[in-house]
């Protein structure tokens, strides 16, 4: 493992036009610790997310992934990325699970899972094929390799979606609501399969719902309130004795 | 009808008109080609960000469907001799009389339609893709190019296949407007057959055949080909 913090995000900022969506968030996460994030809709907890993959490009702020920090160039008054290939590099230290699967549909489940080994990683066949295989037996899927994402349920595919991720080895996994969209008695396969990762001591970033999961398996939960950090603590005491009224109703009203 | 014409060999005219079929098939195989390549780069334009890029696209395509084919035909024709002309005088200073060959020619002016059509067809498919897979590419590290190969490609076929496959039925029909400056293609080969013999039906039923027997065999290779597209999903539409 590299030296330092796993994942290091300091004063990042997003805006949409003119609209400001994360207004200076820092986090550090060190291996093994689950980060979770709640707060209402529209408060930026999906984007905060984006912006740590660069899926959105953060308008400030530093992203430092194992040690390594994404560049960014200021060119004509717009901040891009110097390289993409530093930045390829770094996503693949990032896992994304994504709030609706999102899997290749043109691919088997076992393909899927390959993908990224073969293509980015350039691992041979066979090996990658062990590799996947292994994973899909860990999140249950052993029996499913030859199926198509549309012959799944949500569970599977979000289970298939984690086992892809995983076969990059990454150094943090983000979970962006990996639950809403599943019927309701479908989260509980999804959730075991976090709990088991959150286990073996994986470094985890989860925007959830799932006030229990939450409180359970987190070692830190943090609530965003308009683009801040309003609360921010082990999960005991951020469910038990919040300091901000704003998170107090919000677990209020989610939790009845 | 006298079935005897079409014998093969010095007397009969079925291997002429064989030949004339292959032909109409490479015309049309390197046309379609040619268009979709077109399609392709006139769909990057649709789709892109710059002003200009979009504009040219949407100019090509309003002049081109707007045209009729055996203008396009005319133009390519004429005018590439012309400028083929000025272009061996003014080099090379010869100033003999020459023309574009009827075969190239026959490919760019079926390509370039084709492109026009395809280019909405490769569009459409291109945004039907779920935004949200092309994001799992970027997320595990794709490059550019591997989300365009591994991602992108395969899932516009998959939308795209049913309308390229009536891209491919048209060209290969509009094969027969090239024999208006030459080609001797099925219907030009079936003109030359009844203009020795005087049977016209004979050769026009032949080239009927043909036709079907060709468009028959393309319907069953795009039937196959979006089956494959398709594995997992369903026909896409
Ligand atoms: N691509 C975008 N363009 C414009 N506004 C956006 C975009 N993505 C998110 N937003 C806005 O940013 C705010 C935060 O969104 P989001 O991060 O999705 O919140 P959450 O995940 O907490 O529900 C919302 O007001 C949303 O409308
Ligand atoms: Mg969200």
């Amino acid at each position: 493992m590299d030296k330092g913090a796993a994942l290091l995000v300091e004063d990042l900022h997003k805006s949409f036009g003119g609209l400001e969506v994360l207004k200076g968030i820092s986090v550090e996460a060190d291996d093994g610790d689950v980060i979770s994030v709640i707060g209402a809709s529209g408060s930026g907890k999906s984007t905060f997310l984006r912006c740590i993959n660069f899926l959105e490009m953060p308008t400030k702020g530093r992203v430092v992934v194992a040690g390594d920090e994404v560049q960014v160039e200021e060119r004509g008054g717009r901040s891009r990325v110097k390289d993409r290939r530093q930045l390829q590099r770094i996503r693949r230290q990032l896992g994304m699970v994504f709030q609706s699967f999102n899997l290749w549909s043109h691919m088997t489940v076992m393909q899927n899972v390959m993908e990224g080994p073969v293509t980015v990683l350039g691992l041979g066949k066979d090996e990658a094929r062990a590799r996947a295989a292994a994973l899909l037996e860990k999140v249950g899927l052993h029996q499913k390799h030859d199926a198509y994402p549309s012959e799944l349920s949500g569970g599977q595919q979000q289970r298939v979606a984690i086992a892809r991720a995983l076969a990059m080895e990454p150094r943090v996994l983000l979970f962006d609501e990996p639950t809403s969209a599943l019927d309701p008695e479908l989260v509980g396969e999804v959730l075991k399969v976090m709990r088991d990762l959150a286990a073996e001591g994986r470094t985890m970033i989860v925007v959830t719902h799932e006030m229990g999961f939450a409180r359970e398996v987190s070692s830190r939960v943090l609530f965003l309130h308009e683009g801040r950090i309003e609360e921010d603590g082990p999960p005991d005491s951020v469910f038990e004795r919040p300091a901000s009224e704003r998170c107090r109703r919000f677990l209020a009203s989610v939790l009845h | 009808m006298d079935l005897s014409l079409l014998a093969w060999g010095a007397q009969g005219w079925g291997d002429e008109m064989v030949r004339g079929a292959l032909v109409t098939i490479a015309v049309a195989a390197l046309a379609y080609l040619l268009g979709i390549v077109i399609g392709s780069g006139l769909a990057a334009c649709k789709l892109s960000g710059a002003a200009p890029l979009r504009w040219f696209a949407s100019v090509y395509t309003t002049l081109i469907r707007g045209i009729p084919e055996l203008l396009v035909i005319y133009l390519v024709f004429f005018g590439g001799g012309v400028a083929l002309r000025s272009i061996a005088s003014g080099l090379f200073g010869y100033d003999g009389y020459i023309d574009l060959p009827v075969f190239v020619t026959g490919v760019i002016c079926l390509g370039v339609s084709a492109g026009a059509y395809s280019a909405e067809v490769i569009r459409g498919a291109v945004q039907t893709v779920p935004v949200g897979q092309i994001e799992a590419a970027m997320a595990i590290g794709m490059t550019r190019r591997q989300r365009f190969w591994r991602v992108l490609v395969p899932q516009v076929a998959r939308y795209a296949l049913p309308g390229l496959g009536n891209v491919w039925q048209f060209v290969l029909k509009d094969t027969s407007l090239i024999s208006v400056i030459g080609l001797v293609e099925i219907m030009r080969q079936a003109a030359i057959g009844t203009g020795a013999t005087k049977e016209p039906f004979t050769f026009y039923v032949t080239a009927a055949v043909l036709y079907l027997g060709l468009t028959a065999l393309s319907d069953r290779g795009f039937a196959r080909a979006e089956g494959w597209a398709n594995r997992g999903v369903g026909r896409a539409s």
